[in-house]
């Protein structure tokens, strides 16, 4: 199936099979952000915005997500490294494999105006694996992040 | 599963039809799960373009449309004013908020999976079915069929009524899918019990409910033999999540506290 698919506000052609997940076409299409994690669409590292909204990639046909917008981390670098700066501060951080997806479920939040509340960026952060750091530490980045940036 | 082609049907006739057509032809909701399946289709029908994503408030009841996402239903204020909002409640201790921005109500109700957090709440509050060909159908006969549905689920039917909901999943981590999964819910009616993820799927309890809706004064004595006769009557069996014998148990704790809930009895020590 050739379709056209908006990604970062940039439009590209291309050739996907009917059962081919956004995970696969989006690496090819060299969004090297979006990771392959559990490929069960649990572990949170492969996902995307689309229309704004948080989806695991490896859950989400490609040819779906023709004319809709797909925004991933290389869509938003300002944002993503001023997270990560706070990551870094609160020692949230070690490998770094699950932070593009927490960057946009975060990224998402923050678009759609909290609530900030430690419950809220909990539930938002639900779905998020991370086996480095444990999750407290990210909880106070996001916290202070959006704190920070809270208009 | 293995797909070959995809067909985008112009309206439910077109779907149906298509579907008639050959066994090898399927339908598609979400598409989240199809990684769960080794099988090979001729032809995936994307009911993805067929408005049948919406939440419609009507005088005697709310109808979710089958490609309704979790998150969406999850959201829905309307969708929480029922049943003291078990169905929110179930939806959001499921997976992520991405996972659930994706799955549909529909095709998880109409797949039976055993594991369902959904169909359990469901089943307790009554829910019917409305499929584009059979017409309407309750969750509880719909789970008594076997084999491969050859119909489009159009919308799930809920009842507006005076209620209230109890609803618990026990899981052994956080993510995980439930050990098992009770609903207990409360009308004018009488009571119903839910019990899912036995591993198989969620069933009423209909002993433990005539017992309970047959008498005219329900007490805790009254209540742990519902619970029991819960436990005892429905069919459990042993995964790498939990053994039978422990859902059992388990069932019977959880049917006991979600009736002392909404009878707002508390429980002895």
């Amino acid at each position: 199936m050739k379709i056209t698919l908006n990604i970062n506000n940039r439009d590209y052609e291309t050739e996907v099979k009917p059962g081919e997940y956004l995970t696969d076409t989006l690496r090819r299409l060299h969004q090297v952000s979006v990771r392959r994690g559990c490929d069960t669409s649990s572990c949170g590292v492969c996902t995307v915005l689309i229309e704004g909204k948080p989806v695991p990639s490896c859950a989400f046909l490609s040819y779906r997500a023709e004319g809709k917008r797909i925004t991933t981390v290389e869509g938003i670098p300002d944002e993503a490294s001023e997270l990560s700066r706070y990551f870094g501060g609160e020692g949230a951080d070690q490998c770094g494999f699950c932070n593009p997806g927490i960057a946009l479920s975060v990224y998402a939040l923050k678009q759609a105006q909290g609530p900030y509340t430690e419950a809220n960026i909990r539930h938002v952060l639900t779905g998020h694996l991370c086996r480095c750091s444990g999750y407290h530490a990210q909880v106070e980045a996001v916290k202070r992040y959006l704190e920070a940036n809270h208009e | 599963m293995k797909i070959k082609s995809v067909y985008k049907p112009a309206s439910l006739e077109d779907a149906y039809q298509e579907l008639l057509k050959s066994s090898k032809h399927v339908l598609m909701a979400g598409g989240a799960w199809l990684r769960l399946s080794n099988r090979t289709v001729e032809k995936a029908i994307d009911l993805g373009c067929l408005d049948l994503a919406f939440i419609n408030d009507t005088a005697e009841a709310v109808e979710i449309g089958s490609m309704t996402t979790l998150k969406a239903v999850e959201d829905s204020e309307i969708v929480s004013g029922l049943y003291d909002g078990i169905l929110p409640a179930a939806l959001s201790q499921i997976v992520g908020i991405g996972l659930r921005n994706v799955v549909t109500i529909g095709g998880n109700v109409v797949a039976r999976h055993g594991f369902s957090d959904i169909i359990t709440p469901l089943l307790a509050m009554n829910a019917q079915l409305k499929f584009y060909d059979k017409g309407l159908l309750s969750l509880h006969e719909y789970l008594e069929t076997r084999g491969k549905t050859t119909d489009i689920l159009e919308k799930i039917i809920i009842a507006k009524v005076p209620s209230r909901g109890y609803f618990k999943k026990v899981r052994k981590t956080a993510l995980d899918f439930a050990v098992i999964n009770v609903a207990v819910t409360k009308t004018e009616a009488g009571f119903n019990i839910s019990v899912g993820s036995r591993p198989s799927v969620g069933m009423l309890c209909e002993t433990a409910m005539a017992l309970l809706n047959k008498a005219s004064n329900i007490d805790e004595n009254l209540v742990d033999k519902a619970a029991r006769c819960a436990a005892d009557s429905l069919k459990f069996s042993d995964n790498h999540r939990g053994s039978g014998d422990y859902r059992r148990t388990l069932t019977e704790v959880y049917v006991k506290r979600g009736l002392l809930q909404l009878l707002d009895l508390e429980e002895k020590a």
